[in-house]
């Protein structure tokens, strides 16, 4: 058995090529999260940001601040688990901001219902915001994925469920300008749909992407 | 903690291409990784199997390392999820003993329990029984049935005739099956 050991102790080394060593998470987290600002700038110089007139309401202000944070703490976390040897409890940092995230929509949502406004915009508003939303995430997908496997993700379903969250947060941040502040039911839903579908792609082919020999 | 220093200082040196310090990192993580596998749960040859699979990891994630950080929280980390991993394809893998009607079917070749003090009580009878018999009969059971020697053998050794060897034989097999039937019962 030892000779074993020591056939492919002497492969490895004779295979061996100088590798720099990856930034910190922080930073790379910080680079994908640039990344995605990029496609927003070039994203809001194709689409004319829309429904700006007037404030928007403040819980409307207050989920898309959750949404943020909500993409901000999922990359990070997801790239701190992509390390091993990093505490796996860095998964749970997005909760909160997620939570801030889908509990002002859902307030939102509420008064909506309560004291609806005049619905100035029609359905093809819905259409669209899913057709940005998939825009967005497919790209950004690819990207973090990319990044990921460069590390040595040692849950690549955990991994892949952070970046997704990453993903479907900062896709829904990219939509706040062009978005109408009024988060009408259906909006909440296409959004609570193509969230849980893009952290789905994620885990399941992101897992498999993730996972290594 | 000098251990730790060590190792993550080859580390780093391997990430720069080092191959010499690599190699005598690797050596260095053998014991380490085993132990680290067995105390997993991981058992026997499969132990090895761990060893391998954390070194060719160990190799494809190198980058991964932080030199800034410590080595060993790296290095167990990955040992021990392919040892979980390990752990789960032997889990999959079905083992026969766990097979009920595996179990069930299989004899133990083993002797019966008790078989030991029954073959003792057996030829204590069966050494009463001939030692019992008359002189040329016992002689006769003594030389041709238990010590299997031949006619000529038996003849020569008890100066007796073939033909009064077999004749005492077989009385003496019929008088044993008697005497030995009757304490049986």
């Amino acid at each position: 058995m030892a000779a074993r050991h020591e056939q492919l102790v002497e492969d490895l080394a004779g295979r061996l090529a100088p590798v720099r060593p990856l930034p910190r998470p922080g930073l790379r987290a910080a680079a994908w999260l640039g990344a995605a600002l990029l496609l927003g700038a070039v994203l809001a110089m194709r689409f004319a940001a829309v429904g700006m007139e007037g404030q928007a309401p403040a819980d409307f202000q207050l989920a898309m601040v959750g949404a943020l944070l909500t993409a901000i703490a999922a990359a990070y976390a997801a790239f701190v688990t992509s390390v091993p040897g990093r505490p796996v409890g860095w998964a749970l940092l997005p909760l909160p901001p997620a939570a801030l995230w889908l509990g002002a929509s859902g307030l939102g949502c509420l008064r909506a219902w309560v004291s609806p406004i005049p619905d100035l915009h029609g359905e093809h508003e819905a259409v669209g915001c899913l057709g940005f939303l998939v825009c967005v995430s497919i790209p950004l997908s690819l990207l973090i994925v990319a990044m990921l496997r460069r590390a040595c993700p040692l849950r690549p379903n955990l991994t892949a469920a952070l970046a997704g969250l990453a993903v479907a947060a900062a896709a829904a941040t990219l939509l706040a300008p062009f978005h109408p502040h009024d988060t009408a039911l259906v909006d909440i839903f296409t959004h609570a749909v193509v969230v849980a579908g893009v952290i789905g792609v994620n885990v399941l082919a992101g897992g498999r992407l993730l996972t290594r020999g | 903690m000098a251990l730790e220093g060590e190792l993550a200082a080859m580390m780093a040196a391997a990430q720069r291409g080092d191959a010499a310090a690599y190699r005598a990192l690797l050596k260095a993580c053998l014991p380490v990784v085993a132990g680290i596998a067995r105390a997993q749960g991981v058992r026997g040859e499969a132990v090895d199997d761990v060893v391998q699979d954390t070194l060719m990891t160990v190799h494809a994630a190198r980058a991964s390392y932080d030199p800034a950080r410590p080595f060993l929280p790296w290095l167990g980390a990955i040992t021990r999820r392919r040892a979980i991993d390990r752990l789960r394809r032997a889990g999959r893998r079905p083992v026969e003993v766990h097979d009920p009607l595996a179990f069930e079917a299989e004899a133990d070749p083993g002797p019966a329990p008790g078989a030991h003090l029954e073959t003792r009580e057996r030829g204590a009878a069966l050494a009463r029984a001939v030692a019992a018999l008359p002189e040329g009969q016992r002689q006769a059971v003594e030389h041709l049935g238990l010590r299997e020697l031949s006619l000529e053998e038996t003849a020569a050794l008890t100066g007796r005739t073939k033909g009064a060897l077999k004749v005492n034989l077989h009385r003496a097999i019929k008088a044993l099956r008697a005497s030995l039937t009757r304490e049986g019962e």
